[in-house]
């Protein structure tokens, strides 16, 4: 095992070596960085002409100057890395570790939730397969997969930022939008559910009704205003997350795990009172910390006190549901930053931002707005982001389950008896995650790319834009800086990819000869 | 019960095969393969959609043949060519006092006047141009460009996946690597810096380029497949027979791998056509005098809120055509995947249980 994530390596050195130098000379090559100084008419050219000259060591074939700059970077080994100096003599290094922050935060959170709804409606179809909603889904994701990014980008901007931040100025949803909403939910549950014809009517109102209600409280109460959620919403909230959290981890008929996860819901609504202050204070981040420390603790013990035998699946099950709660508590505090957020001056009632990577703040503000600012900042790069990539785990987690689903130990397990429940969630869906790991690891890179384009629609200062600025400004040492970024990630991201399969699918053993 | 439901399960599943087994009798490989994808509803769809799209955006424009003073001109049947210059409607002939509106009337006679496409159906843009015109030279260009990355990247792809299956050793070893250096660096990267340096000489030299670097994931999957098909008996009987190593792989491999091909050639063309909208609105590929949709939507998207339709046309042009591609693939991997059944509709699935019931009694 050793040995082969040495010899990996090996590879990966080699092959940075390969197309780095592929690359230089490709764009060596074929810029002329002099083209206009030389059609300028400045009295003092030839000067600047040849300052620009040995700046650059023009008078060097390219293959040359490729060596020099790989000498820079190899003193790597020796931990004194040198990517030469940009255009502007600010070093390639800096420039790099100040834009990949962004980028991070972007990539990161389009991933994360591409990842869950992609396998979440992948599933569904598949476990639908051959219905209309499954049809419906297919239709979907190949209706994303041929979505050009930057376009989506506009139609967001234009709808989801400067529409509604005119809506929210009233936030009155009008009749027949909420109608309208409650036809397409309707329609949506009814055709994940399904059933006999009477089944599906019945749920298509009932979703109906429930949702046009919803809606019309949120409308009357003017929420979308005044968001927050209280301890009673999140009293409810964590009833809903302890049941359903119980259900596809360990079936309702787990008491133990069912008692646990409720009683979790009950502590997790009383932190809310003593969680407020402590979230307001000067050191919020603390507060964060010690706030899911505490309810990890009480959820471990919870889970001990009450499993007597078995205990594993009960702890994860408490766990995962205080960890739900415990976010909801955050949400609500940051819904609390909302007035302040959206009355200040720099905001000025129109919250969902359209570009940027957040507000430039003229006055001093506290932590909870600038997190809110962070995140209405997020919302449509990601949107655009996820609206792009999660088209391919739909389609995947499909497929991959589809297969799973025709296996003969699908078969023994249905035919043992367990419940369905079982079959899907411990039989099927875990084998499923072992391909779709391995996809969503090499995906990484991938996003990244897309990246560039998203963050150039939104201007957003990240690896994209130093990715632009490199390439029209004739900058080889950044332009060779991001590349090598991206490539050693895309390289990583594969080795890691073949390691988790290795560990997670004991029959595939990496390394053990040809 | 549980029992019952299984035996009437293993019937059907008799009488299912019985079906397809009967269906596919004396037909070749072929044959059965275009009969599936025939079958597949979006996929045929797809056909005809594309089909009439390439047809319509290729004859909209004249033809100019031959020498730059005296051409010979195949007409088009758009009276506009992409580079005239009409008059920019303005005023009273738009509402809402915008620019170069289009004038297509989508609305059927509910408003007293029917459908009709009028002067400029797709609108002008800032200076006159029609856009109608501008959109169907886009879309040649983008065409152009999806046709030019795929064929390059396919006959690539597949020489060299194919070359270093069949041997392996040395030879393999040194392909692979050149597919590594290429593969590890993300295509739009690749893409942005070819496209900038060479995106002046014209949407064919670009596609040209760009598909000299879009091989590479190909050509592992051809790989893949001749490394399992060269160890199988018929290619063994075509060696002892005495096949040249070139017959062996054009006459013997190559048809079995010729679906993982096909399918996988379509979704490489989908990706281009965006790999080339996208190039050209990071202003990487198409540049101006040229056309292509990408570099419509880019240079419009500010225009958005006053003149959508600028914006509308030609993204819709995309998204059909990549949607049609996409359509065209599944169908494809489903047409050519042996595992794979089409449903029996309930009539089908009648006379399958009672022609198993028939020869339970006989």
């Amino acid at each position: 095992m050793f040995a082969y994530i040495l010899r990996r390596l090996g590879a990966l050195v080699v092959i940075l070596f390969g197309s780095s130098f592929l690359l230089y000379n490709l764009s060596a090559i074929s810029t002329d960085p002099l083209a206009e100084l030389r059609l300028s008419d400045a009295p003092n050219k030839e000067q600047l002409i040849l300052n620009l000259t040995r700046e650059l060591r023009l008078d060097l074939p390219p293959p040359l100057r490729y060596f020099i700059w790989l000498r820079g970077v190899l003193g790597i080994f020796v931990g004194r890395a040198d990517f030469g100096l940009t255009r502007e003599q600010e070093p390639v290094l800096e420039a790099i570790l100040g834009a990949i922050p962004t980028t991070i935060r972007l990539v990161a959170v389009a991933t994360l939730v591409a990842i869950v709804l992609g396998i979440a409606l992948g599933i569904t179809s598949a476990l639908r397969q051959y219905s209309r909603f499954d049809y419906g889904m297919t239709f979907f994701a190949f209706l994303l997969f041929s979505l050009p990014i930057f376009w989506v980008a506009v139609l967001l901007k234009q709808y989801l930022a400067i529409d509604f931040n005119d809506f929210l100025v009233t936030a009155k949803i009008s009749p027949p939008w909420i109608i309208g909403f409650s036809i397409v939910t309707g329609f949506f549950w009814a055709a994940i559910i399904s059933g006999s014809r009477r089944q599906v009517v019945l749920i298509f109102s009932g979703v109906f009704v429930a949702n046009s209600i919803f809606l019309s409280a949120i409308s009357a109460t003017e929420w979308l205003s005044y968001p927050r959620l209280g301890p009673i919403a999140i009293f409810v909230i964590g009833i809903g997350i302890a049941v359903g959290v119980t259900y596809l981890s360990v079936g309702l008929s787990d008491r133990n795990a069912l008692k646990t996860s409720l009683l979790m819901a009950v502590v997790g609504t009383i932190s809310y009172f003593p969680a407020q202050p402590i979230l307001s204070s000067d050191r919020p981040r603390l507060g964060i910390l010690l706030l899911f420390i505490a309810l990890l603790i009480v959820s471990v013990s919870g889970a001990l006190l009450f499993a007597r035998v078995d205990r594993g699946p009960v702890i994860r099950t408490s766990v995962i549901t205080s960890v739900l709660i415990g976010t909801f508590i955050l949400i609500d505090r940051m819904m609390q930053a909302w007035r302040p957020y959206v009355e200040s001056d720099d905001v000025n009632y129109r919250p969902v931002a359209t570009i940027g990577q957040s507000t430039i703040w003229l006055s001093e503000v506290s932590f909870w707005v600038r997190v809110l600012d962070f995140a209405m900042h997020l919302i449509l790069p990601t949107l655009a982001l996820t609206l792009i990539s999660f088209a391919g785990y739909i389609r995947f987690s499909r497929g991959t389950l589809l297969d799973v689903l025709n296996q003969d130990y699908i078969r023994t397990a249905r035919a043992k008896g367990l419940t369905e429940r079982t079959v899907i969630m411990r039989h099927a869906f875990r084998n499923t995650m072992i391909p779709l790991t391995t996809i969503m690891v090499g995906d990484v890179a991938g996003i990244v790319g897309g990246a560039i384009i998203t963050e150039r629609v939104f201007a957003w200062q990240g690896m994209g834009t130093l990715f632009n600025k490199a390439i029209t400004s004739f900058d080889l040492n950044l332009l060779m800086g991001v590349i090598l970024f991206l490539s050693t990630l895309a390289i990583l991201a594969n080795l890691i990819a073949d390691l988790l399969y290795s560990a997670l699918d004991p029959r595939i053993r990496v390394g053990a000869g040809k | 019960m549980a029992k019952k439901k299984e035996s009437v399960e293993v019937i059907k599943d008799a009488g299912e095969n019985a079906i397809f087994n009967k269906e596919t009798e004396g037909l070749s490989q072929g044959q059965i393969v275009l009969r599936r994808f025939v079958r597949h509803r979006a996929a045929m769809i797809s056909v005809v959609v594309l089909f009439v799209l390439i047809t319509v955006v290729y004859t909209a424009l004249d033809w100019r043949i031959g020498d730059e003073e005296d051409p010979f001109v195949i007409p088009g049947w758009w009276k506009y060519g992409f580079e005239d210059m009409p008059e920019l409607r303005y005023g009273a002939e738009c509402v809402n006092g915008s620019v170069g509106c289009p004038t297509f009337d989508a609305v059927p006679f509910f408003d007293g006047d029917g459908v009709s496409l009028g002067e400029h159906p797709f609108g002008q843009d800032d200076i006159g141009r029609d856009y109608l015109a501008l959109v169907m030279r886009g879309a040649q260009r983008s065409l152009l460009v999806m046709f030019i990355i795929g064929a390059i990247a396919a006959t690539l792809g597949t020489v060299i996946g194919s070359i270093a299956g069949y041997f392996r050793g040395w030879v393999d070893a040194i392909l692979m690597r050149i597919v590594d250096f290429i593969i590890t660096i993300p295509v739009i990267i690749i893409g942005s810096v070819i496209g900038f340096h060479f995106g002046n000489k014209g949407a064919a030299f670009l596609a040209l380029l760009l598909g000299l670097f879009s091989w590479t994931g190909l050509s592992r999957l051809v790989r893949g497949e001749f490394l399992t098909l060269r160890e199988r008996e018929f290619v063994d009987a075509s060696r002892v027979a005495g096949a040249s190593n070139r017959r062996i792989i054009f006459k013997h491999i190559l048809p079995n791998a010729v679906g993982v091909i096909i399918v996988s050639v379509t979704l490489l063309m989908s990706g281009a056509i965006l790999l080339e909208t996208a190039l050209s609105y990071l202003g990487f590929g198409v540049t101006s005098p040229d056309v292509s949709l990408g570099l419509l939507i880019s240079n419009y998207q500010d225009a958005f809120t006053t003149r959508p339709w600028l914006f509308w046309y030609p993204g819709l042009f995309i998204i059909v055509i990549a949607l049609c591609i996409n359509f065209i693939g599944d169908g494809l991997r489903d047409a050519f995947d042996p595992r794979q059944r089409r449903r029996l509709s309930r009539k089908e699935k009648a006379n399958a249980r009672a022609m198993q019931s028939r020869s339970e009694l006989a």
